[in-house]
C-alpha cells in the first residue's frame, strides 16, 4: 500500500512539477524523522537549514514523526515496506532494540570512515559515546542530544522554609531534612520526581556505582538480568515510600508528567532531566537552581557518574552509496566543536565532545548561566563498568513495569522489597523473551 | 430477496459495481489488515521483522497462561459493565425527562447531543483537567468536602475518572435512541392508560420501559462495544492504564504491547482475541433483533 502510494505520489510529481524534480535531482535528498516538538523542532530545522546553506550538494530534510515511541514505530513499518528513512532519531530506551536489529542499520563509525571522515570517537564524552557504542567497540549511533539527570531547587521557596540556599544539598539526608523543614513550615509538595525508572533507579544505581542489571547493566554483553532489589535499591526505596507517607514526598505521574508542578512552584524540589531548564526558565516565577543528583554518603564509590537520556541518530540501512556521502557529510557537520557548542547552548541538552565543552567554558557561558554545567561535569567523570549506561531490551516495557511498581509503592500497596522483587521478576522474563527472539 | 433484485436489476454486471465501492473499502480496510493480524498472531518476530518465526499457538498460550492478561480481562469487564449500565441509566432519565419538555425542546436535546462530537482524548483531556489533584476544579471541590482525590495512585479514583469521561461521552448517543424509541410509542397507548387513572411513574413502568426493551439490548451491546474499543482516546490521555495495571483494559494492552513495546506477534494475539468477542457481540445482538424488534 504505501509503496503503491509512493509511485503514485511520484508519477503525480513527474506529471505536475517537472521544475521541481529538475531541482530535487541537482541535490540529493536526506531524509530524517525525528522527535523533537515545539522548541525544539524549531532548533532541527535551524540546524538543518545551517548545513543545507553551507554546502550545495545535499539537502537534509527534516520530518517531525510524533513522540519518540511514535518515531520509531513509524520506522519500523516504513523498514517493512522498504521506505525507511536515511537517518532516523531513536530515544536512548531504544537503543537495544536497535542494536539488536542486524542488518536494520549502518554503524555510524563505518559511515564516516567509508566516506573518508575523522571519526574519532574518544574525543567525546565517555559517558555519551558508551551508551551509544557495542561491546566490540563499534559506535553504532549519534549522539544528537543528550540530556541527565539533575535535582532542581525552588530557592524562594527554601528561604521561606529558613533553609540556607548559600550551598546547595547533595545527599539524600540532607534532601529529607530540607523536605521536612518544607513540610513544617506548611509546604504541600516538598519533593517529587520526574521519570522515576530514570532517576529514581537507573541513574540513582550508576550514581551509587551500583548495577542495576548485570553484565554491567546489559553494556558488556549479552543475556543481562535486572538486580533491581538489591539492598541499596530497597533502602531507597524505602526511604521514598516513607517520606511519601509522611507528605515529603509527592507522587506526581509518570515520564515528564510532573514537570508543571515544578514550574509552578507548587513542589519546591524535583528530579528531572537538565534539558526540563527550556520549560522552567521559560515558566518559573521564581528563582531557581539546578545541583547534582544527592547520594548516600555511606555507600562507597558514590558519587561516580549519571546516565544519559535523550536520543541518537541512527543510519538506516539499505540505500545507495552515494546517499551514504551526504549522511556522512552531515555528521561530520554536526561533530563540530562550535556548532554542538552552539547547540548546548540554545537547548540545554549536553555537548557531547570535550572539545565543545571546553569551547562553551571559554566562551563565559556557564559563569553568566550558573548550574548549566552540573549536568556536564556530572557526566564527564571517567566511567566505571557498572555506570556506563544501561542497555536492555524490550527496556521500554520494563520503565513502564518500574512505574507501575513504584506507583504501589508510592499508594502503600507494597512494601519496597515486594515492588523491587517484582520488578526484577517481570523485567527479567521481558529480557528472557528479548533474548529469544533476538538470537 | 433474490427474486426482486432480478427485477430491479436487468444487468448481471450492474449490482456488482454498485456494491463494489463498498466491497473494495471493506476488503482494503477491513479484512486485509484483519487477515494480516490473523497470520502476525502466528509468528514472532524483532521489531524490524527481520527473523520471522512461525510458532503456532505460543503467543495465545503465553497470554492465556499469563495473569496480567486475565487481569486485564477483568478490568475491561468492570469497566464496560460500569458504562453500560450508567451511560445507558442515565440517557434514559435524560430522555423521559426531554419527551415531557413541551418548550425549547430543540436547545434542550441539541444541548445533550452535544457531548458525542466531542474527540474521545480531548473528552479524556477535560476531565483530566477537570479531576487533576490540586489544580481541577472538582478536585478541590472534593478535597474541600473531605475527599482526598488523587487518580494518580488510587485505582478507585482513576477507574472513576475514566468512567465518568466514557459515559459523558457516550450519553448522547444513548440519549437520541431512548428519544427515538419514547416518540414512536403510539400516543393512543399512552392516552389509553391515562383514562385508565396511570399516574406518569405507572405509564413509565408498564408501557413505556417494556416497550424500549428492543432499545436496551441494542444499546446494551453498543455500549459494551464502545467501552471494549472506542475508549482508547480517553485512556490514553488521561491514565494510561495506571496506576499500576488498574485501568489498562484489554484495547489499551493491544497498543502498549504493539506500538510501544514493540511485541507484535503478542499485540496480534490480542487483536485476534479482540476480534472475536466483537464478532460474537454482534452475531448475538444480530440473532436476538431478528426474533424480538417488532414494534
Amino acid at each position: 500500500m504505501i509503496k503503491r502510494l509512493a509511485t503514485l505520489a511520484a508519477s503525480l510529481a513527474l506529471v505536475m512539477g517537472p521544475q521541481l524534480t529538475a531541482h530535487a535531482q541537482a541535490k540529493k535528498e536526506i531524509i530524517w524523522w525525528h522527535a523533537m516538538s515545539g522548541a525544539l523542532n524549531d532548533w532541527v530545522n535551524d540546524v538543518a537549514a545551517d548545513f543545507n546553506k553551507r554546502q550545495s550538494e545535499y539537502v537534509v530534510v527534516p520530518v517531525f514523526k510524533g513522540t519518540y515511541p511514535e518515531a520509531m514505530t513509524a520506522a519500523i513499518a516504513a523498514f517493512r515496506a522498504g521506505q525507511a528513512p536515511h537517518i532516523l532519531q531513536v530515544f536512548e530506551v531504544g537503543t537495544a532494540t536497535m542494536m539488536a536489529s542486524k542488518g536494520v542499520v549502518v554503524p555510524v563509525s563505518k559511515v564516516m570512515t567509508d566516506n573518508g571522515y575523522k571519526f574519532n570517537p574518544a574525543s567525546y564524552i565517555p559517558a555519551v559515546s558508551g551508551y551509544y557504542t557495542a561491546p566490540t567497540g563499534e559506535m553504532m549511533s549519534f549522539p544528537f542530544n543528550s540530556s541527565t539527570t539533575v535535582t532542581w531547587l525552588n530557592l524562594d521557596a527554601l528561604k521561606a522554609a529558613g533553609v540556607s540556599t548559600e550551598k546547595l544539598p547533595t545527599t539524600w539526608p540532607e534532601i529529607q531534612a530540607i523536605a521536612k523543614k518544607l513540610k513544617d513550615s506548611g509546604h504541600k509538595c516538598p519533593m517529587t520526581t520526574a521519570w522515576q525508572g530514570w532517576t529514581q533507579l537507573e541513574s540513582f544505581s550508576t550514581w551509587h556505582n551500583t548495577e542495576l542489571a548485570t553484565q554491567g547493566n546489559g553494556m558488556s554483553g549479552p543475556n543481562a538480568r535486572l538486580f533491581a532489589n538489591s539492598p541499596l535499591h530497597v533502602r531507597h526505596i524505602d526511604n521514598l515510600a516513607k517520606m511519601a507517607k509522611d507528605g515529603l514526598f509527592v507522587y506526581k505521574g509518570r515520564g515528564s508528567a510532573p514537570s508543571p508542578s515544578f514550574e509552578s512552584g507548587e513542589c519546591a524540589i524535583s528530579f528531572n532531566s537538565s534539558a526540563a531548564y527550556a520549560g522552567i526558565a521559560k515558566n518559573a516565577k521564581f528563582k531557581f537552581a539546578v545541583t547534582t543528583l544527592p547520594y548516600y554518603p555511606d555507600v562507597a564509590g558514590a558519587p561516580q557518574n549519571t546516565i544519559i537520556g535523550g536520543a541518537s541518530l541512527w543510519v538506516m540501512s539499505g540505500k545507495p552509496a552515494a546517499d551514504y556521502k551526504g549522511v556522512g557529510a552531515f555528521f561530520n557537520y554536526l561533530s563540530d566543536a562550535k556548532v554542538q557548542s552552539d547547540n548546548h547552548m540554545r537547548t540545554g541538552y549536553l555537548p557531547v565532545t570535550l572539545e565543545s565543552f571546553k569551547l562553551t567554558e571559554d566562551s563565559g557561558f556557564y559563569k553568566k548561566n550558573p548550574g548549566t554545567d552540573v549536568s556536564v561535569n556530572q557526566m564527564i567523570r571517567k566511567t566505571t563498568d557498572k555506570s556506563r549506561g544501561i542497555r536492555l531490551g524490550n527496556y521500554v516495557q520494563i520503565r513502564t513495569i518500574m512505574d507501575e511498581e513504584l506507583e504501589q509503592v508510592w499508594a502503600g500497596k507494597k512494601t519496597a522489597q515486594q515492588a523491587l522483587d517484582d520488578v526484577t521478576k517481570r523485567g527479567n522474563a521481558l529480557l528472557e523473551k528479548f533474548d529469544a527472539t533476538n538470537k | 430477496m433474490s427474486q426482486k433484485t432480478e427485477i430491479l436489476f436487468k444487468s448481471r454486471w450492474l449490482p456488482w459495481a454498485l456494491v463494489a465501492p463498498q466491497g473494495i473499502i471493506v476488503l482494503v480496510f477491513f479484512f486485509w489488515p484483519a487477515g494480516q493480524a490473523l497470520v502476525n498472531s502466528f509468528q514472532e518476530s524483532d521489531a524490524f521483522g527481520m527473523s520471522v518465526q512461525w510458532v503456532g499457538i505460543k503467543n495465545f498460550y503465553a497470554l492465556f497462561t499469563n495473569p496480567a492478561y486475565w487481569y486485564s480481562f477483568k478490568i475491561t469487564a468492570i469497566f464496560s459493565v460500569l458504562v453500560a449500565v450508567i451511560g445507558i441509566g442515565l440517557a434514559l432519565i435524560l430522555a423521559v425527562f426531554a419527551d415531557r419538555v413541551v418548550r425549547a425542546t430543540i436547545i434542550y436535546r441539541s444541548l445533550i447531543i452535544w457531548p458525542y462530537a466531542v474527540a474521545p482524548a480531548v473528552a479524556g483531556i477535560l476531565w483530566l483537567f477537570l479531576f487533576s489533584p490540586s489544580v481541577g476544579v472538582v478536585a478541590r471541590s472534593l478535597e474541600a468536602i473531605g475527599v482526598q482525590w488523587n487518580s494518580l495512585l488510587n485505582s478507585d479514583h482513576a477507574m472513576a475518572l475514566i468512567v465518568i469521561a466514557s459515559v459523558w461521552k457516550q450519553i448522547s448517543y444513548n440519549f437520541l435512541f431512548f428519544l427515538a424509541g419514547l416518540q414512536s410509542i403510539p400516543k393512543s397507548l399512552i392516552e389509553a392508560s391515562m383514562l385508565d387513572g396511570a399516574g406518569p411513574w405507572r405509564r413509565f413502568w408498564s408501557i413505556q420501559l417494556p416497550l424500549l426493551s428492543p432499545v436496551f439490548f441494542f444499546l446494551l451491546v453498543i455500549n459494551i462495544v464502545y467501552a471494549f474499543f472506542d475508549t482508547f482516546g480517553i485512556i490514553d490521555a488521561t491514565t494510561q492504564g495506571g496506576p499500576g495495571k488498574e485501568t489498562e483494559i484489554l484495547v489499551y494492552k493491544v497498543y502498549f504491547d504493539g506500538f510501544k513495546a514493540l511485541d507484535l506477534g503478542s499485540s496480534a494475539a490480542q487483536s485476534v482475541i479482540l476480534m472475536t468477542i466483537v464478532i460474537l457481540l454482534t452475531a448475538l445482538q444480530f440473532k436476538f433483533i431478528d426474533k424480538k424488534v417488532n414494534y
